[in-house]
């Protein structure tokens, strides 16, 4: 089964400090795999790198087996890319509905139709409403961005990636700040997601790292130190004490 | 109808009624004044789609002002002294004709935008502002040193262009042509705005990495955004020069470029209306306050001022109120 993404050998230092040292991993068809580590691991920076917005010192990203290194970030995204931020990064201005209906416009490749109205689009619009339900936003449709709660931006950041029906997710934290019941539901939501297309999920929440993961890698220093079963990592004594120490009491 | 609409049609209706009420009164040079208004209130609309909608902060739009100017006066000046313009082989008579001028000017400044945008565009923020500050620089130089149409001293046309069916030498007429144009280009500017290129211009302003997270080409966009901008701006540049039957490096000026940003910002960025506000602000000031002191700007800058500190929005910001 050829990898639906793959990272070769990665390597990117920032001066002296190393945030990724050959990283290869790889996220196969139809399965979540985590990436966990410690803050400052290098876990944000390797996304960049995969979604082309820091170019990797060596090293190649691969998509569908097609090298996609030499790629904008922007031709990565139409070529099935589709990536969440950490810190939300959306149009402020616009509303919730419009954040969606552009990554539909992304995805369909028309945002060069200048004479059309883009809110009169059905095509689009069902698109945006779909992705907006699945995520639970329909009630703040209409709310401008920057008049939503933290929670509800990261919900819209997965809500926009869904518009993009891409090959692979790559998700940086989402469950951040989202408070108990809102982890549960995204959490549902990515278990079925998954389906749709395999995720790289960066996530800080070992409880839904644990439901969610088929595989996890843990990322320590920019290194990988291990992956495996959540099983296998539960139990590996490196990544307790690298990482998982700090987390249980 | 929104609050937005009808300080819009407010705003319009007041450049309609003063030539109007000119006309009744029998004072063409207050419909000279509004011509001029709604003159610099079409390069500004231009502008805003780079500025207002694309966030594009250009220093260098006399460029394509000068451009649509200088446009006109040299197809023009063949015309009126019978002396063939030679393209390589290609002879060309000049024209008095205004919808020829018109697409002289808008293909020429369209190009010359294609061009110092591509070459723009690869920076942002202050050196973006700085690069189109150069090359309006450059064509201003260019044009004062450039004798074949008057160097320095610009180039005068004698009789105003023509327009078929129309007396373009009446004053209300020509206020006329210049204010259908200036409907035009708004309703162009608002369609763009609505069309999904206008969101993916807007996205690209606010945020440059969900615009790229989404697949859109920023760098294309933003470019096909600017030459838009310099093409209508360009066009604003012909009438302009045949309002006062005469062209010269001033109209390339970065004073101009600050000019046609000052329409902007004091009617406000991101508004419709705005430049149209603006300009038409700028050209009573420059005609009340011009007579009681040379320095008349002073009260400008104190306004202008006031506008970024206080009033965001602008002019039609603060009357029509609500975010953006
Ligand atoms: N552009 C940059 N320039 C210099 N150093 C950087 C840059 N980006 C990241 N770093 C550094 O690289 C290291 C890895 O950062 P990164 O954001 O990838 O960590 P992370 O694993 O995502 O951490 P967190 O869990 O806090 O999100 C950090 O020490 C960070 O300070
Ligand atoms: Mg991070």
């Amino acid at each position: 089964m050829t990898p639906v993404l793959e990272t070769r050998a990665l390597c990117k230092t920032f001066g002296a400090l190393e945030a990724s040292r050959d990283v290869s991993l790889s996220v196969r068809p139809g399965e979540i795999h985590a990436l966990i580590g410690p803050n400052g691991a290098g876990k944000s920076t390797l996304i960049s790198q995969i979604c082309g917005t820091q170019p990797p010192d060596s090293g190649t990203v691969h998509l569908m087996g097609q090298d996609v290194t030499h790629l904008s970030a922007a031709a990565r995204a139409r070529a099935g890319l589709a990536r969440t931020f950490q810190i939300s990064a959306l149009a402020p201005e616009l509303s919730v509905l419009q954040n969606a209906v552009l990554g539909a416009l992304g995805a369909s490749g028309g945002s060069f139709r200048m004479a059309a109205r883009v809110m009169g689009d059905a095509a689009l619009l069902v698109e945006a409403d779909e992705a907006l339900d699945r995520v639970g936003l329909t009630a703040q449709r209409d709310t401008r961005v920057s008049d939503l709660s933290h929670a509800q931006r990261r919900l819209l950041e997965v809500a926009v990636a869904l518009t993009l029906r891409p090959k692979v997710f790559l998700m940086d934290e989402p469950m951040a700040g989202l408070g108990a019941d809102g982890s549960r539901a995204l959490t549902a939501l990515l278990a079925d997601l998954r389906n749709e297309a395999p995720i790289l999920l960066v996530e800080h929440d070992m409880d839904a790292v644990f439901v969610l993961a088929d595989r996890i890698s843990v990322l320590v220093y920019g290194r990988i130190i291990t992956t495996g079963s959540p099983r296998d990592i539960r139990a590996d004594a490196a990544v307790r004490e690298a990482y998982l120490g700090e987390e249980t009491p | 109808m929104s609050r937005a609409a009808v300080v819009n049609a407010a705003i319009a209706l007041s450049i309609l009624a003063v030539p109007l009420y000119a006309l009744a009164a029998d004072e063409p040079f207050l419909i000279t004044l509004a011509t001029r208004a709604a003159i610099l209130a079409l390069a500004g609309v231009g502008l805003n789609i780079a500025l207002g909608q694309g966030g594009l902060v250009s220093l260098g739009h006399a460029a394509f002002f000068g451009i649509g100017g200088y446009a006109m006066g040299i197809v023009a000046f063949h015309a009126q002294s019978f002396t063939p313009l030679m393209i390589g082989p290609l002879e060309f008579q000049g024209s008095k004709s205004m919808p020829l001028i018109w697409l002289v000017a808008i293909l020429s400044s369209g190009a010359a935008a294609l061009v110092i945008g591509a070459l723009s565009l690869r920076t942002s923020g202050v050196y973006f502002i700085m690069i189109t500050l150069a090359f309006g620089q450059m064509l201003f130089y260019f044009a004062i040193s450039w004798p074949a149409y008057g160097g320095e001293d610009g180039l005068s046309i004698y009789v105003r262009n023509g327009f078929p069916g129309l007396n373009t030498l009446d004053p209300i007429q020509f206020f006329g042509i210049c204010f259908a144009l200036l409907g035009a280009a708004l309703w162009i500017s608002a369609r763009l705005a609505a069309s999904p290129f206008g969101l993916a211009l807007a996205a690209a302003r606010q945020s440059v990495a969900r615009a790229q997270a989404v697949g859109l080409n920023v760098p294309r966009i933003q470019l096909a955004a600017f030459t838009i901008s310099g093409m209508i701006t360009g066009l604003a540049g012909a009438l302009f020069a045949d309002l006062n039957r005469f062209v010269s490096p001033t109209m390339l000026s970065w004073q101009m470029s600050g000019e046609i940003m000052v329409f902007v910002i004091l009617g406000g960025t991101a508004r419709l209306f705005g430049p149209v506000a603006g300009a038409a602000l700028y050209v009573l000031l420059e005609h009340l306050l011009g007579g009681i002191s040379e320095f008349w700007q002073i009260y400008l800058g104190g306004l202008l001022l006031a506008v970024v500190l206080f009033a965001r929005g602008g002019l039609v910001g603060l009357l029509a109120g609500g975010a953006r």
